[in-house]
């Protein structure tokens, strides 16, 4: 596995603090029906470090990153944003905070409002950078440019709508959009689900791209720690709204303390092999 | 946009309704404009006259006639001043007097009579028979005769001066006028009502003021419930605890029983139809609310709607531009709903006489109202009261259909 490795992960601990979380909870619901989908999580992200969150489904990895975004309230704990307390209690606060914080969401299919052509999504990317009263032909040079950055190409999707574009098609421009804005800090929430693997290794080469360009932070969320490895500086592993395990990722991955994780690594080849036992069992029949 | 609109008209339902409501849009916009003046116009001094076309008698005596001898006339003329009762009665005579009646037809006049005057004797009495009886025989020997002897009515007009009778001419059996040629005739299809007024063209005063009557209820209530529903969706928090508050009030106590008190505490002055349909409105926006609300929580967590967030647009713009839209199909249908019940409101309301007062206009709820009160359903005059009933099921016949039709194109999972 460290053979798929192509830049060993640097240690970020001295590096200036961007995100931190103080024992952050979030519980939804109560009585029967309370879910902790956070529980006391506490972290530190650095500025330029690409971290990964790597946990099954249900983790709690999406409620995190709302929490995080600002989307979502915590119940209790503390969010810090580069060392200070993060104020987001007014419009005014949460629309600056936006300017330096951005996500991809999960699901690309529901990240789109569907009765807006696709360029509105990228001219308010350029409206929010200032670029409002920018000629016509300018807006256009900077869409197509974004969107060749993620291969599509700008003129083939303009005046479409979504519900015409593929979930690869969706999710690659989500990753344009963050192209126009280069926020300080990016969540990417399984950004490359929808796409086939030769597509994934170009979106991480993106995402790194984005990194080393212009010293953007990248919390990559994710279930597959074969990913997580390849790509990050840090890993976060998380399990039922805790983070079991975390550190720089060739330590966690290379040598794994906690069962979860390593139960994690396991399953990685352990699904290669059942596939060769039933192609086995297919040639022999 | 344009897809949606096709896609509208293809559905069988929304167009069998769509073509229902716009005839009654058509009509109450057209029929005025052929029969003008107020739908509430006494022409008739009696009430109830029945439906049909009237022929003025005054100038149809004064019409040339045309000479037709028409086979059975004479026959017609007869079985139609011969009621049923007078056959009974004679028949009773008969059987007094011991005649056999056996072979005899009800509906064959012409033998009836034959066997009366054969068999009447004024100075007969008949065992059983009252004084009071026997007058009566007489008096209906009298019309008897009167339909076989005379072959024509004297015309006659007073003298100027002298204030005698002038015989001026004469109408035979024979004679014929076409209604054509006669200077005033009225049709009136549906008849005329307890004041006299004819029933079509209140008719269609009154569909038109009900109409108003939903829309205004409609768009308030829609207005009022959307806003609610989006600002207690979407905020959340207090606002939402507040207005939730106010529609399980509403809940508990039903909207109707609401609508009779707010409708009886207004003074009988100021209850216009305009008023009513706004306390129609204002009682009926927490169902539209309460189901804004809950698909404006269900998008509200959208992914697109964080988007829009992210994008630093602010609170309005997203409430516009990213819920909106997607409820904009369901507003509309929760609409199309609130004028049907707005218009079942407004007639409910009037039957129980706490409908708008109206001097200018009627209301298909005001219409019923009057006819409940003059007996009309005991009358059997059916003219009254129920070409409203109908009008009133296929507006909310068509509106619902319509919304069917809405729903079938909107959610395409209840398509069969
Ligand atoms: N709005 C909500 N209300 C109630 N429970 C919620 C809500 N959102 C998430 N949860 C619960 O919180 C837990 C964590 O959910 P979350 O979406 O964060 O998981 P995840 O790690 O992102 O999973 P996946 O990999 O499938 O996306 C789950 O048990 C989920 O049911
Ligand atoms: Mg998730």
């Amino acid at each position: 596995m460290s053979e798929d490795r192509i830049v060993p992960s640097k240690d970020f601990t001295n590096a200036p603090l961007c995100l931190s979380g103080r024992h952050v909870t979030k519980v939804f619901g109560f009585g029967d029906k309370k879910t902790i989908a956070v529980n006391d999580v506490s972290f530190d992200f650095h500025e330029g470090e690409f971290v990964s969150i790597v946990g099954e489904s249900g983790s709690g990895k999406t409620t995190l990153s709302k929490i995080l975004l600002g989307l979502l309230n915590h119940t209790e704990g503390e969010i810090l944003f580069q060392g200070q307390p993060r104020d987001i209690s007014t419009g005014k606060k949460r629309n600056a905070y936006w300017k330096g914080i951005q996500a991809i969401f999960q699901d690309p299919f529901s990240s789109y409002n569907s009765f807006h052509k696709i360029d509105s999504v990228l001219l308010d990317c350029i409206n929010m950078r200032g670029g409002k009263n920018l000629p016509m032909e300018k807006k256009v040079e900077m869409m197509t440019e974004a969107c060749s950055f993620v291969n599509l190409k700008f003129a083939e999707l303009t005046n479409k709508y979504p519900f015409e574009l593929s979930g690869g098609q969706m999710q690659r421009l989500m990753i344009a959009r963050i192209f126009l804005l280069k926020p300080k800090i990016l969540l990417a929430d399984e950004p490359t689900s929808m796409v086939d693997a030769c597509s994934r290794a170009t979106i991480l080469d993106m995402l790194l791209q984005l990194r080393d360009e212009i010293g953007m932070t990248i919390i990559f969320i994710t279930h597959d720690i074969g990913l997580a490895y390849y790509i990050s500086d840090t890993v976060y592993i998380m399990e039922h709204g805790k983070f079991v395990e975390y550190g720089k990722a060739d330590e966690v991955i290379l040598n794994p303390k906690a069962a979860y994780t390593k139960r994690l690594i396991s399953d990685v080849p352990k699904i290669h092999e059942e596939w060769d036992l039933s192609t086995v069992e297919l040639a022999t029949e | 946009m344009k897809h949606t609109l096709r896609n509208i008209f293809h559905s069988s339902k929304f167009v069998v309704g769509f073509a229902i409501f716009m005839f009654l849009l058509v009509m109450i916009i057209v029929y005025p404009l052929i029969n003008p003046g107020s739908p509430l116009e006494q022409i008739g001094v009696g009430t109830f006259a029945r439906p049909g076309t009237y022929v003025s008698l005054y100038d149809a005596v004064k019409t040339t006639p045309e000479t037709l001898r028409i086979q059975d006339a004479d026959e017609k003329r007869m079985a139609n001043a011969l009621t049923t009762e007078d056959k009974v009665a004679m028949l009773e005579w008969f059987s007094a007097v011991g005649v056999d009646v056996s072979g005899l037809e009800m509906d064959d006049s012409e033998g009836f009579l034959e066997l009366w005057f054969a068999n009447y004797d004024e100075s007969a009495k008949p065992k059983g028979f009252t004084m009071a009886k026997r007058n009566y025989y007489k008096r209906l020997n009298r019309t008897v005769l009167d339909l076989q002897t005379g072959e024509a009515l004297v015309v006659a007009d007073p003298d100027n001066e002298t204030g005698e009778l002038v015989k001026i001419g004469e109408i035979k059996k024979t004679d014929y006028v076409n209604v054509g040629q006669v200077t005033n005739v009225k049709t009136l299809p549906l008849g005329t009502d307890n004041f006299g007024r004819d029933v079509l063209k209140e008719l269609v005063g009154a569909t038109k003021t009900s109409l108003g009557v939903g829309l205004v209820a409609g768009i308030v209530a829609t207005a009022l419930g959307l806003t609610m529903g989006l600002l207690s969706g979407y905020i959340g928090g207090i606002v939402d605890d507040l207005i939730m508050f106010v529609t399980n009030l509403f809940t508990v106590i039903p909207g109707f029983i609401l609508l009779i008190l707010i409708s009886y505490s207004i003074s009988p002055d100021l209850r216009g139809p305009t008023t009513v349909a706004a306390v129609i409105g204002f009682t009926s926006w927490p169902w539209t609310a309460r189901s804004v609300r809950s698909q404006v929580i269900s998008l509200r967590n959208r992914d697109h709607v964080n988007l829009s967030k992210l994008s630093g647009h602010s609170l309005l713009r997203i409430v516009v531009t990213d819920i909106l839209p997607y409820i904009a199909s369901y507003v509309v249908m929760a609409f199309i709903l609130q004028v049907s019940s707005g218009i079942l409101s407004e007639a409910q309301l009037s039957l129980l006489g706490l409908g708008p007062k109206t001097t200018v206009t009627p209301t298909l709820g005001l219409m019923m109202n009057w006819a409940m009160s003059y007996s009309a359903h005991i009358n059997g005059t059916w003219w009254a009261y129920l070409p409203v009933i109908l009008t009133i099921t296929l507006i909310s016949f068509s509106l619902n259909l319509m919304n069917t039709g809405l729903d079938q194109v909107f959610n395409p999972t209840l398509r069969d």
